[in-house]
């Protein structure tokens, strides 16, 4: 590992840091207003999950574990530095690895509180985890073999996107994206609305200002997220970049409308059918590209 | 106005309502009324909350629920009375069984009486609640700071 790279994840995840709460708030935001006019309503103002950052940040703290607000700082820095390697170019597989090991730290904080709600989250986070793992390790192997190279960077140098000959991968990562996203029909481990059986799920036990850097954790990870979405899009032409951000506002539109159009499913469902969508999507990608 | 009355998450407890003041709660926080509009949302879950509203009279079996409903709950606060029952005990106050209404039970901030209570007079009392969250969000950083 050369300084370069040092230099350029620093300041990458510095940048990464100061922008991607930004631009995650707006993008929560906005999913809340859709959500809203899509069930009939007007919905709350674009800016409402920054104020209530803001409130969480202001309430009294308490914490029913010593080591919670530990885990929680460690995964949100965790998945600032995913961002950081993933923006400044860095190597794909470590930001894949890098954002699991915040939810890993994510899981463990939601066991140190013990309480039977929270292991419950615990327990469905670890098998959200062990669904999607599979699909996302393939879409970077895709990745490689198209790009010929783990760097995200590489991307510009090539003379055709990696969608062309890795659109089964990509349709592989939307199935994936939704569980990322911890939308329905795949928000089993902690919901956004309050009609689950498990009272909060992974968060149950967070309140106040650990509860608002969980919810800024996830507005980072939907930034993260949505990059690699729009990676797909990018090569040397410089209007590709326009083309991966409009890729990426229309997903996300199509992820919020699947989160409002599906129920729920039973965790047994979403680990089949994540690992099939991995094996045909993923795996059939990967030996076209291998073989053909 | 500070961050505090922004966005006001709210938790429900049927005491021992008929459930009309409950389909009324609820009836708020569907599209017709839409409290989402100003950043109300329903969390179910007393450490996520900022506002509890009460249905129903207090008597000795869910008296220990309050409580700890109400204890698990972080400063800033309110505790919202939502119908005759939860004021005052309401048609139910003389039964054997009945202490009262949920100030027999825990410190209440605001009232909103009605048989069953509007949905437009539990948004009235939720924004009254706003005023005095406010104002205990004041005196906790004031705390907080006296204690730093």
């Amino acid at each position: 590992m050369d300084m370069n790279f040092f230099l350029s994840t620093i300041i990458g995840t510095l940048c990464f840091a100061v922008l991607a709460p930004i631009v995650g708030c707006l993008l929560s935001g906005a999913d809340r207003i859709i959500s809203a006019r899509m069930q009939g309503r007007v919905g709350p103002k674009l800016l409402q999950p920054y104020w209530d950052v803001r409130k969480l940040l202001g309430k009294d703290k308490i914490a029913v574990s010593g080591s919670e607000d530990t885990y929680i700082n460690l995964a949100l820095f965790f998945s600032l530095l995913a961002g950081g390697i993933f923006f400044s170019g860095g190597n794909f597989l470590l930001v894949v690895f890098v954002i699991t090991l915040s939810s890993l730290f994510f899981i463990v904080a939601a066991y140190s509180t013990r309480s039977p709600y929270a292991e419950v989250g615990a327990a469905r986070e670890t098998l959200q985890v062990m669904s999607y793992e599979p699909m996302i390790l393939l879409m970077t192997v895709a990745f490689y073999q198209v790009v010929g190279t783990f760097d995200v960077g590489g991307v510009m140098l090539m003379n055709h996107p990696v969608i062309c000959t890795a659109w089964a991968a990509f349709l592989g990562l939307l199935f994936v994206l939704t569980i990322k996203l911890r939308k329905s029909p795949f928000d089993i481990s902690s919901s956004h609305h309050a009609h689950q059986e498990i009272v909060k799920g992974t968060t149950t036990e967070m309140s106040g200002p650990t509860l608002a850097k969980v919810e800024i954790m996830h507005w980072v990870e939907n930034v993260l997220f949505m990059g690699w979405v729009g990676v797909f899009f990018v090569y040397a032409n410089p209007i590709s970049i326009a083309v991966a951000l409009i890729a990426v506002v229309l997903i996300y539109f199509f992820e919020i409308w699947i989160d409002n159009n599906f129920a729920r499913v039973k965790w047994q469902a979403m680990l089949k059918w994540a690992w099939i969508a991995a094996l045909i999507a993923g795996g059939l990608n990967v030996a076209f590209l291998a073989f053909m | 106005m500070g961050f505090a009355s922004k966005s006001p998450w709210v938790i429900h407890y049927d005491a021992s309502s008929c459930n009309g003041c409950d389909i009324e709660v609820l009836a708020a926080l569907c599209p017709g009324y839409d409290v989402e509009r100003f950043g109300i949302i329903n969390t179910g879950n007393p450490k996520h909350a900022d506002i509890f509203l009460v249905t129903g009279s207090v008597n000795e079996q869910n008296k220990p629920v309050l409580q700890e409903i109400y204890s698990q709950m972080l400063e800033p606060k309110v505790v919202v009375a939502c119908g005759c029952c939860a004021c005052t005990g309401g048609v139910f106050h003389d039964c054997y069984n009945v202490l009262g209404g949920v100030d027999k039970a825990i410190p209440v901030d605001v009232y909103a009486p009605g048989c069953a209570v509007r949905p437009e007079a539990i948004i009235d009392a939720v924004v009254e609640g706003l005023g005095v969250l406010e104002q205990k969000s004041e005196a906790l950083k004031e705390q907080q700071k006296r204690g730093a």
